[in-house]
C-alpha cells in the first residue's frame, strides 16, 4: 500500500477511517473539481432530490428529508442542516454512465458508396459521483457485469466508468420503500468506492467519518484537513447503520426466489397485478439496474446523411418484443411478468447476482404504487409447489 | 476443402474492434427465390474486413437510412468473405432491402450468435428438419456436412413448405440429392393435384424417416410451432434430447447482448442462441408470451 | 397351397402387439394389391368397404374444390393407413384417393372385418384402438396444416 503524507495527521492507507469536519467538506468537493472532475450529486429541484451538477456543498439539500411510500414521494424540512438525511430519488447514476440518448455513429452516402463515421468521443467526462448510496454502488457493479464482463464491451460505458470517482454515503436513515438489507446491498457501503462518508452529529458538532476505499480516495483526502477516527466515532457510525438496518421500510424474502418465480409463470397474482399496472414504464426508467435500450436510424431530407441513435427503452412497451406480425409479449400481464421475473430470477442465471438492489424506487414512482416486495410475497404465499421445509439459503 | 470448425474456433465479432459499427458491403447479386423471399449475395468493400463464420450465425443487416434487421447467414462458410442472406419481405427494412440493386452498398455487423455444432454429429446419422424459410439458416450446416461427407452416416433432410412454389433452393436440393448421398424428403401443406410429392405437415415424415434414433444428431429450424412438434416426434422416436438443436428468433436491436430485446427466458437469443440445444430451452419452449 | 399374408401383416407397424389369433382372423380378410401410377383407388361417394395398409408407394387424398379443381389434402405413404370410412355408416368414401407412384398395399375387406368384430369384441377393441390412434395423429397433423404456420404472421 502506498502511504501519503496527510496535511494534519499521519500517513493514510486504504481501509483507514478519518474524521472530516463539516466545514471542510467544501474543500473535499473543490479538491475533486480542481483535479478536473465534473462533480454530480443530490440537489433539490422541482420538489424532488435529483442528481445534477454540484458547484459547491451549498447545492446539497441541506436540512431536507424525503418520505416515500407506494406511489408517493414528499420532501420535508428537518430541524437540522444534515446534508444526506434522505435516501434516493427518481434519478439514478445510470443517467451519467448510460446516457438516455446517445449517437452511435453517422454515415454519409456518396454515389454508390457509404462511409461510416464513428463518434469521436468529446473528451469523455470525468465524473465524481458525490453521495452514492450502498444500494447504488451495487447497481453500478451490476451494470458493470452487463457492459464490461460479457463477450462484448460497451466502449462508451468503459471509458466513463474508468474515469469515475465514487464518493459514497452510508445511509443514516432507511426510506419507506427501502429493502437493501434484504438484498444484501446495504445500508453500509462495503466495497467499490473511493471514499465512504457517514454523516455524524453530536452535541452540536457536525462531522463525517470517512473510510478510504482506494488510493485515489486517499489522495483526495490527503488534500483536506482531517483527523484519525477514534473508537467512539466508529461505534457511533456503527450504531447509526444498525439502526438503519433495523428500520427498513420493506422486506423481501429472497430464499429460493429464482426457483419460486420459475415455477409460478401461471400464478394468478400476475392477473391480479395486471389489473393495476398501466405499463407506463416508470419503474424501468427509475430502476438503477434496468439497462434496455433501442436504436433509431434516421436520415436527413436529402437521404445522403444517416445517423444511428441509442436511447433508453423499456420491456413494458408493446413493440419491445415485436417480430414479424406481432409481439411475443402482447399482453400487459406478460410484460409485468417479464420485468419482475427478469429482475428477481432470470437475472441471476444471466449475471450471477440478483438484478434488484432494494432501493425501492419502483415502488415510489409507480403511479399506482405496485410494490415488488408485496407481489413476490403474494406468489410465495400461494406457491404452486411448496418448497422443502429446510430450504433457507439465499439464492442471490 | 476447409477443415471442420472446432467449437473453440468460432469466429465472432468479439474480435472486431467495434461491433456497433456497420461495415460496408456491396451487393453482387439479388436473387428472387419465391414471391416474397429473396437472397442477397454480398462482398465487403474493404477485402480486409471480410470474415468467416460458423453455420447458424447471423449478421445485422443495415439499409442506409432505413434500419437494421438480424438475418441468418445462408452461404457456404468456405465461400467467405462472400456472404448470402435469404430473407422474406415482412417489414419496413426488408421491404427497402428488396429494392436494393446489384452494385449498391449496405452495412453489415457480425457474425453473431451460437452455431450448429456439426462437429458433434461425426459418426452419427444426421436429421435436418426445415420448415419454410427455416432452410436458410440450415444451408450452411448442409454445406459443412457435405464438405466432409465421410465423417457422417446417413444424412436426411426433411423439408416442409406451404406450397411447392414456396420451396427454397430447389435446384440445389436436386443436385445434392444426386451427388452427395443425401436423402431429401419434401412435403407441402397444400398443393394442386399436379404436385406428385408428399402433402402434409413436415412432422408426419419423421416416423418413417430412415435414421437410427439411438445414434442421431438433429437440427431443426422453422416456425416455433413446427419446431415444438418436430422435437416431440423426434423424442417419440427415441432421439436423445441433448442431440437435438433448434434455432430461435426474437426481436433484436443490438445483436451483442446490450439492448435486452432478444431475451427468451434467461437466455439472450443473440449470444446464447440463436442455436440452442433442446434441453437448455425445454422449460420455456411452448410457454406462451415468454 | 394358399400362402397367407400373416407374416407380412405381422411386419407392419399397425399390427405390432396384436395377438396371433387376431392377426390370423384379419389375414383372412386381406389381400395384396398393386396400383399403377395415376390409378384411382376410390372416389368420393363410392361404397367404403375396404381400408389399405400401404407397403410401398404414395397415395394422394384429394377433393374436387369448385374453382380450384382437384386439390390434394394429404399424401399417405409406406407404413401408413388409408381409409377409416369403413368403420362407420354410411360406409362411403369422403374423398378421392389416387396413386401418385406405383403403389403396393394390403387391402382389407371392411364388410368381412365388421362382421368379425361384431362376433369377437376383443378383436373389435384391438382394431378400433389402433384406428383411434391413426385418426388422432391425422387430426393433429391436420390442425398444424390449418394453422398455416408458414404464413407471414407465424
Amino acid at each position: 500500500m502506498r502511504t501519503l503524507r496527510a496535511m494534519t495527521a499521519g500517513p493514510l492507507h486504504v481501509g483507514d477511517s478519518v474524521v472530516v469536519e463539516r466545514e471542510h467538506l467544501e474543500q473535499l468537493l473543490q479538491a475533486l473539481v480542481s483535479r478536473g472532475y465534473e462533480v454530480v450529486g443530490p440537489t433539490l429541484r422541482e420538489g424532488a432530490i435529483v442528481y445534477d451538477h454540484l458547484t459547491s456543498t451549498e447545492d446539497l439539500p441541506s436540512g431536507w428529508t424525503d418520505e416515500q411510500a407506494g406511489g408517493k414521494y414528499r420532501l420535508k424540512r428537518r430541524q437540522d442542516h444534515a446534508l444526506f438525511a434522505y435516501v434516493v430519488g427518481p434519478h439514478s447514476w445510470k443517467k451519467f454512465l448510460c446516457p438516455p440518448l446517445q449517437r452511435l455513429w453517422q454515415a454519409a452516402r456518396n454515389g454508390k458508396g457509404m462511409r461510416i463515421l464513428p463518434e469521436e468521443e468529446p473528451a469523455t467526462p470525468k465524473y465524481a459521483f458525490f453521495g452514492v448510496r450502498a444500494c447504488e454502488l451495487s447497481a453500478i457493479a451490476i451494470q458493470d457485469k452487463v457492459f464490461l464482463d460479457g463477450q462484448f464491451v460497451d466502449p462508451g460505458y468503459k471509458a466513463r466508468r474508468e474515469n469515475l470517482f465514487l464518493l459514497a454515503v452510508n445511509c443514516g436513515l432507511a426510506g419507506g420503500n427501502c429493502f437493501c438489507a434484504s438484498m444484501n446491498t446495504g445500508p453500509k457501503a462495503t466495497s467499490g468506492f473511493d471514499l465512504a462518508l457517514t454523516e455524524l452529529s453530536q452535541n452540536g458538532r457536525h462531522y463525517f467519518l470517512a473510510e478510504l476505499g482506494s488510493v485515489r480516495g486517499a489522495e483526495i483526502l490527503a488534500a483536506v484537513p482531517h483527523q484519525p477516527a477514534n473508537d467512539a466515532d466508529k461505534q457511533h457510525a456503527e450504531r447509526i447503520l444498525d439502526d438503519t438496518t433495523r428500520h427498513m421500510g420493506r422486506r423481501l424474502d429472497t430464499r429460493g426466489i429464482k426457483e419460486l418465480l420459475y415455477r409460478n409463470y401461471e400464478h394468478p397474482q400476475w392477473d391480479n397485478v395486471t389489473e393495476r399496472c398501466l405499463s407506463c414504464a416508470n419503474c424501468t426508467m427509475v430502476c438503477p439496474t434496468c439497462f434496455c435500450t433501442t436504436v433509431e436510424d434516421v436520415t436527413d431530407l436529402t437521404g445522403e446523411h444517416a445517423e444511428r441513435w441509442r436511447r433508453w427503452d423499456s420491456c413494458f412497451s408493446v413493440d419491445f418484443s415485436y417480430i414479424h406480425g406481432g409481439s411475443v409479449r402482447a399482453t400487459p400481464r406478460s410484460r409485468y411478468r417479464q420485468w419482475m421475473t427478469h429482475k428477481l430470477a432470470t437475472w441471476i442465471d444471466q449475471f450471477g447476482v440478483s438484478g434488484c438492489v432494494g432501493c425501492g424506487r419502483c415502488i415510489t414512482w409507480c403511479p399506482v404504487g405496485i410494490d415488488i416486495t408485496v407481489e413476490a410475497g403474494a406468489i410465495r404465499e400461494s406457491d404452486s409447489v411448496k418448497a422443502p421445509a429446510d430450504q433457507s439459503k439465499d439464492s442471490a | 476443402m476447409a477443415p471442420m470448425l472446432e467449437q473453440t474456433e468460432v469466429v465472432t465479432a468479439g474480435l472486431v474492434p467495434d461491433p456497433m459499427l456497420p461495415v460496408p458491403y456491396r451487393i453482387q447479386r439479388v436473387r428472387q427465390e419465391t414471391d416474397d423471399t429473396f437472397t442477397l449475395e454480398i462482398l465487403p468493400e474493404d477485402s480486409g474486413k471480410g470474415f468467416s463464420f460458423a453455420p447458424g450465425q447471423f449478421n445485422m443487416l443495415y439499409v442506409f437510412g432505413v434500419g437494421e434487421v438480424p438475418i441468418s447467414i445462408s452461404s457456404d462458410p468456405d465461400d467467405a468473405p462472400l456472404l448470402k442472406h435469404t430473407t422474406r419481405v415482412v417489414g419496413t427494412v426488408t421491404k427497402a432491402m428488396r429494392k436494393l440493386k446489384r452494385g449498391e452498398i449496405m452495412g453489415i455487423r457480425g457474425p453473431f450468435g451460437s452455431h450448429w455444432p456439426v462437429e458433434q454429429a461425426a459418426g452419427r446419422d444426421v436429421v435436418i428438419v426445415a420448415g419454410g424459410i427455416g432452410l436458410a439458416p440450415l444451408r450452411p450446416a448442409l454445406y459443412r456436412l457435405m464438405a466432409e461427407r465421410e465423417k457422417f452416416r446417413r444424412i436426411v433432410l426433411l423439408y416442409g413448405t406451404r406450397t411447392p412454389e414456396d420451396m427454397l433452393y430447389r435446384h440445389e436440393l436436386e443436385q445434392w440429392r444426386g451427388k452427395f448421398d443425401l436423402e431429401i424428403e419434401v412435403t407441402v401443406d397444400r398443393a394442386a393435384s399436379t404436385w406428385r410429392g408428399n402433402v402434409g405437415v413436415v412432422t408426419t415424415m419423421i416416423p418413417r424417416a430412415p435414421f437410427s434414433p439411438s445414434n442421431t444428431f438433429a437440427m431443426i429450424c422453422g416456425p416455433e410451432v413446427m419446431m415444438r412438434f418436430t422435437v416431440m416426434e423426434l423424442l417419440k422416436r427415441g432421439v436423445a434430447a441433448e442431440r437435438i438443436y433448434l434455432s430461435a428468433e426474437r426481436n433484436m436491436k443490438c445483436g451483442i447482448g446490450f439492448c435486452g430485446h432478444c431475451q427468451y427466458g434467461p437466455t439472450f437469443v443473440c449470444k446464447d442462441g440463436p442455436v440452442f440445444a433442446f434441453p437448455s430451452i425445454a422449460p420455456i419452449l411452448g410457454k406462451s408470451e415468454i | 397351397m394358399i400362402q397367407t399374408l400373416e407374416p407380412i401383416l405381422r411386419e407392419h407397424p399397425f399390427f405390432h402387439g396384436m395377438e396371433d389369433q387376431h392377426v390370423r382372423l384379419i389375414a383372412g380378410c386381406s389381400k395384396n394389391v398393386r396400383f399403377g401410377e395415376g390409378q384411382v383407388i376410390f372416389r368420393e361417394g363410392d361404397p367404403a368397404d375396404h381400408f389399405y395398409l400401404i407397403r410401398e408407394g404414395l397415395v394422394s387424398v384429394q377433393f374436387v374444390i369448385p374453382h380450384d379443381g382437384l386439390t390434394t389434402m394429404l399424401t399417405v405413404g409406406g407404413g401408413e393407413v388409408l381409409g377409416w370410412s369403413w368403420l362407420f355408416p354410411p360406409y362411403r368414401w369422403h374423398f378421392d384417393a389416387r396413386a401418385q407412384q406405383p403403389t403396393h398395399a394390403l387391402a382389407f375387406d371392411g364388410k368381412c372385418l365388421r362382421a368379425k368384430c361384431d362376433e369377437d369384441h376383443d378383436l373389435g377393441y384391438e382394431i378400433y384402438k389402433r384406428f383411434m390412434q391413426v385418426v388422432t395423429e391425422r387430426l393433429e397433423a391436420t390442425r398444424l396444416q390449418l394453422l398455416d404456420i408458414y404464413g407471414t404472421h407465424a
